[in-house]
């Protein structure tokens, strides 16, 4: 099946999309099939954001949460790329820890929050702790996976070019495995992003997903909408940044052949 | 004083119970071009893991006196790297940056891919990252080329044409060289020197020499004749 070539226009078909999708929630708030209260209007939640723009709660929640996000990320892949690539190299240590991995990265890290409460209190510190538990597993095993998978050819070439230690890692090593790692980490983003929410929602006093939370208490449903068109947009935008990443010249390879 | 840079005195190698030497002896004189044919399976990559030091023999001696270079069967450029870049690691062992530049220029248009120095291997087509691998493995000071079976993934008419290019790439850069093939035709129209190799434990059965100057044509009666020999010794003619 071929398609036709796509027109710049085309970039307008999401619109279209959404337009639909607001018809839709306009007639059935208009229709009353839910009450008022329980099923905002399109026009009661766009109030409900210019509402939380004007005050600046909404941007200073999304700081909030973006901030916890970032700081979780950041530090799983900061240890979590490093272990990766050691035991990618190591087949007795990848034996010794693998099933270790798995378990951990089976369990959802929402069953930590009790832990996450009793250990750091309220505040960014149990949702760092939540957004790392969620990220540092899957980083390693996506990490230990690309190191494992390296073409042995390129290390043979590596010999006969005199590739040795640091240069070995930064100049063969880390570029052979830099597209699975990308996919991995806007896969891992994605993953905090959910995480954050449900960890304010219970051990935080601010940020998007308090925010709902903090909705639901005070019954205002515009409001809830509101941070959940937030988390939902800011989520794009946390994808769409991480895709630029392999927009690289130096990682196309991984995505085109 | 070195004029026999590879030599192998009567090496042998095991994989587990599988004996694919017994006491194989082997001198390559400098600057000559030596081609390794056999059956599947019969060691020859393995002679080449020898040179390189990849592989050590269970029993006799490998003597390798000189910088090496191998080009491998599968795609061995790095994906990461332009044409340029992947060329440039051969000239990795060069202080000064503009003689880098300069041979890198002239690596470039040795093998006519100027306009795609900038071009990922992905990129290339197959033709073309072969040449990019053989400029590779020829930049810069090395004595001795292997070559495991550098054009079988190509297509009869572009290994024609590569066949040609090395053989004029050599004549520019003179190395060493032990091409391994399981093409028949490419042994007698390259090599000075072509080792005709038994199954396992293999051992050399037959050596042919060609004394024709390259570059040669693959239909030069000595050429044929060359094949014929080749052909009549595995039996198939």
């Amino acid at each position: 099946m071929t398609e036709k070539p796509l027109t710049p226009k085309a970039g307008l078909l999401p619109l279209i999309v959404l337009f639909v999708a607001i018809a839709l929630w306009s007639a059935l708030s208009l229709l009353h099939v839910f009450p008022e209260s329980v099923f905002p209007s399109p026009q009661a939640v766009a109030k409900g954001i210019a509402e939380e723009i004007r005050t600046g709660r909404l941007l200073g929640d999304s700081v909030a949460s973006l901030f916890r996000v970032t700081t979780g990320f950041m530090i799983a892949v900061i240890l979590g790329v490093p272990a990766g690539l050691w035991l990618g190299h190591h087949v007795r240590s990848r034996l010794a820890v693998l099933p270790a991995i798995n378990f951990f990265r089976s369990l959802s890290p929402l069953a930590w929050i009790p832990f996450a409460i009793l250990w750091f209190g309220i505040g960014d510190l149990p949702a760092i702790f939540l957004i790392f538990m969620a990220c540092f597993f899957p980083v390693v095993l996506s990490t230990l996976a690309a190191v494992a998978n390296i073409p042995s050819v390129y290390f043979r070439v590596a010999r006969d070019y005199r590739f040795s230690g640091l240069e070995l890692l930064t100049k063969v090593t880390l570029p052979a495995i830099a597209p699975q790692v990308i996919t991995s980490l806007r896969v891992t983003a994605g993953l905090a992003w959910l995480v954050v929410v449900a960890a304010e929602m219970i051990a935080g006093r601010d940020g998007l997903g308090f925010a709902i939370w903090d909705a639901r208490n005070g019954l205002r449903m515009d409001l809830l909408v509101a941070g959940m068109v937030a988390i939902g947009v800011i989520g794009m935008v946390i994808d769409r940044v991480l895709m630029m990443l392999t927009k690289i010249p130096s990682v196309r390879w991984g995505y085109e052949r | 004083m070195n004029d026999k840079p590879l030599r192998i005195q009567e090496a042998s190698v095991s994989f587990g119970s599988v004996e694919v030497f017994h006491q194989i002896s082997l001198e390559i004189s400098r600057g000559e071009f030596v081609a390794v044919v056999g059956p599947s399976g019969c060691g020859k990559t393995t002679l080449l893991n020898l040179f390189s030091g990849y592989l050590k023999p269970s029993a006799g001696s490998v003597i390798c006196a000189g910088s090496m270079r191998m080009v491998y069967q599968h795609d061995s450029l790095f994906p990461w790297q332009t044409a340029a870049q992947n060329i440039a690691l051969g000239l990795r062992e060069l202080n000064d940056e503009e003689q880098r530049e300069r041979q890198l220029r002239q690596m470039l248009s040795l093998i006519n891919l100027e306009e795609f120095a900038g071009h990922y291997p992905h990129q290339l087509s197959g033709g073309m990252r072969q040449r990019v691998e053989l400029a590779r493995a020829l930049a810069g000071d090395t004595d001795i080329l292997l070559l495991d079976e550098p054009f079988s993934s190509l297509d009869y008419l572009t290994r024609l044409r590569l066949r040609r290019e090395l053989a004029r790439m050599l004549e520019e850069l003179p190395r060493t060289v032990v091409l391994v093939t399981h093409d028949i035709e490419e042994a007698a129209q390259l090599a000075d020197r072509i080792l005709v190799l038994s199954d396992r434990p293999a051992r050399i059965c037959r050596e042919l020499q060609v004394t024709l100057p390259r570059p040669r044509e693959p239909t030069h009666p000595e050429v044929v004749e060359t094949v014929h020999a080749i052909l009549a010794e595995f039996g198939l003619e």
